[in-house]
Formats: structure tokens, sequence, C-alpha cells
């Protein structure tokens, strides 16, 4: 083992045809992250997340930079994508769409063991794998079909079938967003348990602010493929400089003081990305004429802001 | 449940626009009868927003679907469902067909399977207003289609789009747009901001805030996402396992839960800021119980936080619990089995 973090995301971009053009899904994203810590990637939908997160799987490729996991680059090759896909795991929104219906719970999680030639007893990796994922006693799931279990149990089966496999990092796609209130605590719970028992990094991908205070060390805030803003959880979320950040908190429910910035329209086009700075269209700071009264609204409109946080009116 | 609820003020001075009483649902498959809605009183006042929460199976969406008899045919439904003082259950279905649009109107979570993919929505929206305002002319059904396109911040143009060249929150806006057609007098909202990102989620919220505050429309909101529910709703109602398990104003239930499981709901969604829930994910053991086996007394038992030994054979009420209050549980004020 090195000192390198675990993961590092180095000038990723990533484009895809499209009608009318090329859209660049992720546009120049860089990203660390450490064992044991959990960072959420946050963002509306169009905002490259997803791709981010498929990038760093190797499932998608970037044009440019890297994925690097423990200072080492990920290659493509078959070996290196083989061990890739062990070391980093992903679990997604919906575990029921996620688990084969005609597979049982044990085959589920036994078939990741087989294709990886995980060594050791294979039912007793299963079980304990069950049991750490608050599946008890596993035995009693074995034969069980999805089905025949709850959603909350599902998401479950799907956190020990990757874990069995001793992932360094766990991508997580809105891993709770499509379960019930009351259950969705339970799954957020585990995950936090997981990180201390073994150590194992989660990148969690979501448009939910509050699951960020739930759980993350750290969050990074993206908009249009790039990430514009990202700290410690508690600064980004009391103290959010960002105006993009800020309009996202404005709109939490819970946050009552906040005077809510309705942003208009929905995420725009990666195919046809702003000049200037990419979110001025929607920026508040903008629009209310701030940006000009301090002078930079030129800047806005014609200046690519690179610097964290990415907008021209933070100091 | 056979207790009245408690008598809203401005509830009462108005007359009720929808009032169900002991409204049941039940499911045949082979033979056996699924639970789904046991027992629901519900008042609405015109231009009264009520929010219903609950989890899945908790019979929120049988609720919605009994109101406007949308369910499929063999699910039996008994109780009343007065609508202007008229029991939609007992309709005849010439009446029935024109009670929906006119008086009521629901709009569906999901709104791209809702809308027809082969039909620019202008037209699926003029077909609706069509079928209830014979007689009435053409630019005078487009001038409306473009009109209620405006409303819910479209522009009139997109009336000639096809479902796939809007984005998610586009098309529950024409979805939005379609239920209120025909002036309904009450709409039924079933998870209407799910699959939205929170930005036009929050977009959605405030429309629907906007119809309620301009034209009076009582709205029905119902989701599982308590805390969207607590700004958009005066009245808030809690649903478990068939029933209501607490009701009251939104932000006195929000503030101050009397039912654990409402407890348990507000605290799954943490209050960012709130060191209480940093790196504390509050969550509940167990998951929402199947309707064909119902644990027995109160049906929350087996996961209450607070259960004491009478819970599992004490059948359980909507008692009162405060001012303007009721809930569903031995610990209450009112309950008469208090501990």
């Amino acid at each position: 083992m090195t000192d390198a973090p675990l993961l590092e995301v180095r000038d990723i971009r990533v484009e895809f045809p499209a009608r009318r053009g090329v859209a660049r899904a992720v546009d120049g994203v860089d990203l660390e992250m450490d064992s044991g810590e959990i960072l959420a990637l946050v963002g509306e939908s169009g905002s490259g997340k997803t791709t981010l997160a498929r990038t760093i799987m190797g499932l998608q490729r970037s044009k440019t930079g890297g994925v690097l996991i423990r200072g080492e680059r990920l290659r493509y090759d078959r070996r290196s994508l083989r061990e890739h896909r062990r070391a980093t795991q992903m679990i997604f929104q919906d575990p029921t769409g996620a688990l084969n219906a005609r597979q049982t719970i044990y085959e589920a999680v036994a078939e990741g063991v087989r294709i990886q030639q995980i060594p050791g007893d294979e039912e007793q990796l299963v079980a304990e794998a069950l049991a750490r994922a608050g599946l008890r006693p596993p035995e009693s799931f074995f034969t069980r079909y999805p089905y025949e279990i709850s959603g909350g149990q599902r998401q479950r089966v799907i956190i020990a079938g990757a874990m069995v496999l001793k992932p360094s990092l766990l991508v997580a796609d809105e891993p709770v967003s499509s379960l019930d209130a009351s259950v969705r605590g339970e799954i957020l719970a585990l995950m936090l348990r997981l990180v201390r028992e073994t150590g194992v990094g989660i990148l969690v991908v979501t448009h939910d602010l509050g699951l960020a205070w739930n759980v993350a060390d750290r969050v990074a805030v993206m908009y249009l493929g790039r990430i514009v803003e990202r700290g410690p959880t508690e600064e980004m979320l009391t103290a959010p400089r960002h105006p993009y950040t800020r309009a996202l908190l404005s709109v939490v429910p819970e946050i009552e003081e906040v005077e809510q910035q309705i942003l208009r329209g929905e995420a725009p086009d990666p195919v046809n990305i702003p000049p200037g700075c990419r979110f001025h269209p929607r920026c508040p700071v903008v629009e209310s004429g701030e940006a000009s009264r301090l002078g930079i609204e030129d800047r806005c409109r014609g200046e690519d802001p690179l610097k964290l946080p990415a907008c021209h009116a933070v100091k | 449940m056979t207790v009245e609820p408690a008598p809203a003020e401005s509830a009462a001075e108005r007359a009720p626009l929808l009032s169900v009483r002991d409204l049941h649902v039940t499911y045949r498959t082979r033979g056996r009868g699924i639970p789904a809605v046991r027992g629901v009183d519900i008042d609405l006042a015109v231009g009264e927003t009520l929010g219903l929460a609950g989890e899945s199976g908790c019979g929120k969406t049988s609720f919605a679907g009994a109101l406007l008899r949308l369910l499929p045919p063999g699910t039996e439904v008994t109780g009343e469902v007065l609508l202007d003082g008229e029991d939609v259950l007992t309709m005849k279905p010439g009446r029935l067909r024109a009670v929906r649009w006119t008086h009521a109107a629901i709009v569906f979570q999901g709104a791209l399977h809702s809308l027809n993919p082969v039909q620019r929505v202008g037209s699926q929206i003029a077909e609706a207003i069509r079928l209830h305002s014979k007689g009435m002319s053409r630019a005078a059904v487009s001038a409306r289609v473009g009109e209620l396109l405006e409303l819910v911040g479209l522009p009139a143009r997109r009336a000639g789009d096809y479902p796939h060249q809007l984005s998610g929150g586009q098309r529950q806006r024409v979805l939005i747009g379609l239920a209120l057609a025909c002036d309904p007098r009450l709409l039924i909202a079933d998870e209407p901001t799910t699959a939205l990102d929170v930005m036009v989620q929050a977009q959605v919220l405030r429309l629907l805030d906007d119809l309620q505050a301009r034209f009076g429309v009582g709205i029905i909101f119902i989701t599982h996402d308590l805390s969207t529910l607590a700004d958009v709703c005066r009245r808030l109602a809690v649903m478990y396992a068939g029933r209501i398990v607490e009701q009251g104003p939104s932000h006195d239930v929000f503030e101050a839960p009397a039912h654990p499981y409402t407890r348990a709901l507000t605290g799954a969604f943490p209050v960012i800021g709130d060191p209480a829930f940093r790196m504390q994910p509050a969550g509940l053991p167990g998951d929402p119980p199947d309707p064909r086996e119902l644990p027995t007394g109160c049906p929350f038992h087996p996961r209450c936080p607070v259960a004491v030994e009478v819970c599992p054979s004490t059948p359980v009420e909507l008692w009162p619990a405060g001012a303007d209050r009721l809930a569903a549980c031995v610990h209450v004020s009112g309950s008469p089995v208090r501990p």
C-alpha cells in the first residue's frame, strides 16, 4: 500500500455524440478521495454525475486525463479491468432492477465470488456478507427470491454482493432514493458502519443534500459537467459560497429561514454549454444585477472560472 | 374507524368539498381479501390543502384511486366519498364520467407513462376539453390549451411537442395542465414530484401552491416525503397499514409529531445544519407490514421504539392528541388506555 489517495480523478472529459453536435457530459473534472471516507457528489440530472461515476468504474473512458487508484493509473486491458471491477463496486438506485428475479439471494451474492474467484469457503463468504449487511440469520435468506423480501432488504442484498468482493471503493448511485423513508436511515447507517468496519471509501452520487448531511465527510457539487464547489460537509452545507450550491440548499424543504431561490428551467443542455461561466444564464447573482454592481458581469458572460469555487463573485 | 375527524374551524364554516367516511378498499386475489385501506375519514374544505403521507403499501394510492373509482374491477370499495355532497361510490357511470375532470382530477406520478407518446401534448389537452365542453369552437379550444400551458409555466407553442420532446419536469407540468383542463375544484396529486430533481420539484410545488391561492382549488397531496408537505399543505394526515394514524395542522404535526411513526418519518429527512442529524441517519428497524398479515393490536407495534405491553392487544383508534390533533397511539393524551 502506498500513501497515494484511494482515488484520484484527473481532468476527466467524456463526450457523447448527440443529434445536434457533441454532448460534453463530463467536461474537465478533478477529484480525490481517501479510504474510510464518504464523499457525496451532488448535482441535478444532466450534471454529469452518473457519467463521472461510470468513468471511475471503468465503464466509460475519458478523452483526457485518467483515473488513478492508489496512485496507479487505470488501464483498460481485460486483466486490469477485471481487478478494477473487484476493487470498485457499484450500487444502484433501484435494487429490484439490479437483482435477477429468478436467482436466489444466495446465488446473487455468490455470483461475484465465483466470477472473481475469491479464495475461501463460498458458503461462509456469502453468509458473512449477508450478516454484515444486516440480513440475519443469513442462512434464512439463502433460498429466498427477491420478490419474497422487502425493498430495503433487497438493497442490503446488493450491498452484500458488493462487499463480499472486499472492494476498496464503493460507488453508490442514489442508494436510498427509491426506498421508503423509514428504511432509508437504516441503509445509510449500514453504509457508515461499513466504512468504519472495513475502511472502504464510498462515493455517493445523489441529488439529496440531506443524505450528504447524514453521512458524507465531504461534498462536491457538480453543474453541467464540472465540479463548481467542494469542501467539508459542514462548511459546504452551512456556508456555501457558490450561488448554485446556495440555490440547491435553498430549495431543501426544511430550510425555512432561507428565501427560496428557485432557478428557472432545468439543468441545461450539455450539447450547448454556455460560454463564460456555464451557470451564468441561471445565476441569481447575474439576474439580480449584483454581478453588474460588482463589475464582474462581463467576466461571468465571457470568462470560464477555473478556480474553485467556480464563481467570479466569490473572492 | 369510528372517530369523527376533529372539526377544523375553517372546514366547518365552509361546506366541505370532499368528505370521506369509513372508506375501505379491499383487493381480491385468488379468493383472498387484501385490505389496502381500512377505514379512513377525511374532510377537505374548498381551497384547502391536505397532505397525505405514508410509505409504499400504506394504502395512500389505493385511497386516491378510490376517490374517483379508478381502481381495477373487482376491487371492493365501501364507505362514502361525498364530493360536493354527492356520493362518488354510488354514481351512475355517465355521471361519474362528468364528475371526473370537471369536479375532481388526478395527477399521477410517472408523467412519462401517463401521456400518449404518439400524440402532441396540445391535442391531448384539447381532447379532455372537448369531451367536457361539447360545442366549443376549434379556436376557443386551442386558445384554452395555450392558456393552460402558460398557466403551468410552459410556452403555448409547446402544444405542438410530443411528450418525448419535453423533459421530466415539463411533462409533469403538462399533466397538471391536463388535470386543470376542465376547472376541477379538487386536485389529487399522487407523488407529483417524486421522479423530479430538487430544483424542478421546487418549481412544481410552487406551481401547486400558486394554483391553490389563485383559483381556490382543493388539493390532496400524496407523498412518501413528509418534508415536502409541511410547507405546501395546511393539514397533514399520516397513513400506516391502511389507516390514518395521525392528523392535524401540518406545522404542528411536523414540529411535534404525536405518533411514533410520524416521529420516525420526520426524523428520516435530516435538518441540514442540525448537529443532531450529522453522521446519525435515523431509521426504523423492519419494513412496512404486509397487508395480508397485519400485526395484531396496533399494526405499528413490531417496529415501534416506544411500544409497551398493551400495544399488541389494543385496537388503537384516532384519539385526541392536543389542539386540533388526533393520533392513533396509546401514549397520546386522549388515549383511554394510556399507560
